[in-house]
């Protein structure tokens, strides 16, 4: 098989395990790609992508747009701070209008659920998620499966657990879908306020000792704590979670073995994650950035020539 | 699909490679800075097979690569098909070579152009010389090949058939009619 079932990328629940197995395939000729001289392919030459972002982003947003112009696209930036967004232009006539511009490809960020999937059914282009609210980002999840396999070999009976702000994480709900269906162990581990309650059912191991989750794992996935969306108010201060939760240099050592250590960024050091872990021998979170550029790739790839 | 002529049987493919080896060695006067690098996916069998004919009359090998045109194709632009993409494996530098690009058949030139601007983005070449198994004709861009294995006069609703013994058990060249 060599064509995406799916027609957008809204999330990876549902997504069948051949389709996420041929995007990670894909990725390895477009990191090669990426350590040319001439990093450039004109496989998209003549597609215009849109990168319509209402929430703010750096990294994902640069990576997206890298990705655009190494497969020759021709990229437009859509910011919602400086636009009619803010004059009260409702989501579908913004993206309405900007379809009518002759885009193929529409690559979507929005604080709310489910904003790309309203949109698919409505437009003709397609749609890429580059998040939506606390609900998917599939490729984050996508290039952390990608970071893994590169280490690991495979994801098929890993034990991999995502360590953090579980309920208000998107990272964290679309690595949850992809690890399932490529068939690895996934566990979750945080403080009671931070898990949604039904992850359980999904066949999601819980842990609330941050070291039993550690001793389980071969990869861990380090969340950031969101202070911007008041996950402060789900645990009593930053150092009380750094002291329960941290994933610091004495826990690992206490393992006696090595410990795969993500983190999609950005890091919140001392926090989360200390920096003599996060950048440390076991780290790959430099890789994940790189391996981000290959996957939207991929994606923009599969998607954008995908034959109707 | 029916066969319409066996054109090349296996021991006629072996010494058409050993030609072709010849005519490389001849034309460059040797293997310095001379690399071989295949088109996904059958020439990167022949290149493999024409580098190791070079080390075997030489006594050196020269560079081999594999060059994967997936993503330069412009039938993929145009939403005819999606090949899978597979890797480029070049792991020398293709500055200043002398590169032998090796492809099983040459039709249209539209592969070789694909190809061609791929090397040309992977580094700067010294001179890119072309080798088919077979040109069948029906060019559509103004390439031409400069070791042919043989010239072959075909229809459109013919295709030439490489078999090699990595992918299909046995070397063979077929005439095929694809029309019923």
């Amino acid at each position: 098989m060599s064509s995406l079932s799916i027609q957008h990328l809204l999330g990876l629940q549902n997504v069948p395990k051949e389709d996420i197995t041929l995007i990670l395939d894909s990725t390895d000729s477009f990191l090669e790609i990426l350590d040319r001289p001439i990093k450039k392919v004109p496989t998209l030459q003549g597609k215009t992508v849109v990168n319509l972002f209402f929430e703010n982003s750096t990294r994902t947003r640069i990576s997206f747009e890298l990705a655009e112009r190494r497969l020759s696209a021709d990229v437009v930036n859509f910011a919602a701070a400086s636009s009619s967004v803010k004059k009260g232009e409702t989501l579908l006539d913004t993206a309405r209008n900007i379809e009518a511009m002759k885009v193929d490809i529409v690559v979507m960020r929005h604080s709310a659920a489910g904003a790309g999937h309203f949109l698919s059914e409505r437009c003709t282009s397609k749609f890429i998620n580059a998040g939506d609210g606390a609900h998917e980002h599939p490729t984050q999840a996508l290039l952390d499966m990608c970071t893994i396999r590169q280490k690991h070999g495979t994801l098929e009976g890993l034990n991999v657990s995502i360590i953090g702000d579980i309920a208000h994480s998107r990272v964290a709900r679309s690595n949850i879908y992809g690890l399932l269906s490529m068939g690895a162990n996934v566990a979750v581990c945080g403080p009671p306020s931070m898990i949604p309650y039904d992850l359980e059912q999904l066949g999601v191991r819980v842990f609330s000792d941050v070291d039993a989750a550690l001793d389980f794992s071969d990869v861990i996935n380090v969340l950031r704590i969101q202070l911007e969306r008041d996950a402060g108010a789900d645990f009593p201060s930053l150092r009380e979670y750094h002291n329960a939760f941290g994933v610091t240099r004495r826990r690992l050592d206490k393992l006696g073995r090595e410990i795969t250590v993500l983190h999609p960024g950005p890091i919140n050091r001392g926090v989360e994650i200390e920096s003599e872990v996060a950048d440390g021998p076991y780290s790959v979170i430099l890789p994940q950035v790189t391996n981000g550029v290959a996957i939207r790739m991929a994606v923009l790839y599969l998607i954008g020539t995908r034959a109707e | 699909m029916k066969i319409l002529q066996n054109i090349i049987d296996e021991h006629g493919f072996d010494r058409m490679l050993s030609r072709l080896a010849h005519e490389i060695l001849e034309r460059n006067q040797g293997t310095e800075d001379l690399a071989i690098i295949g088109v996904r996916t059958r020439g990167e069998f022949v290149a493999r097979r024409l580098a190791e004919r070079i080390r075997d009359i030489e006594g050196s090998m020269p560079d081999l690569g594999v060059l994967d045109i997936t993503l330069y194709r412009d039938d993929v632009r145009q939403h005819l098909r999606q090949p899978e993409v597979k890797s480029t494996e070049i792991t020398f530098d293709i500055a200043d070579k002398h590169v032998i690009l090796v492809d099983d058949v040459l039709f249209t030139g539209r592969t070789v152009r694909a190809a061609l601007n791929a090397l040309m983005d992977i580094g700067r070449t010294r001179s890119i010389q072309l080798v088919v198994l077979v040109d069948r004709g029906h060019r559509e861009l103004p390439i031409r090949a400069d070791f042919i294995g043989k010239n072959v006069t075909t229809s459109r609703g013919q295709e030439i058939h490489v078999r090699l013994r990595e992918v299909d058990d046995h070397d063979a060249i077929d005439l095929v009619s694809i029309e019923d």
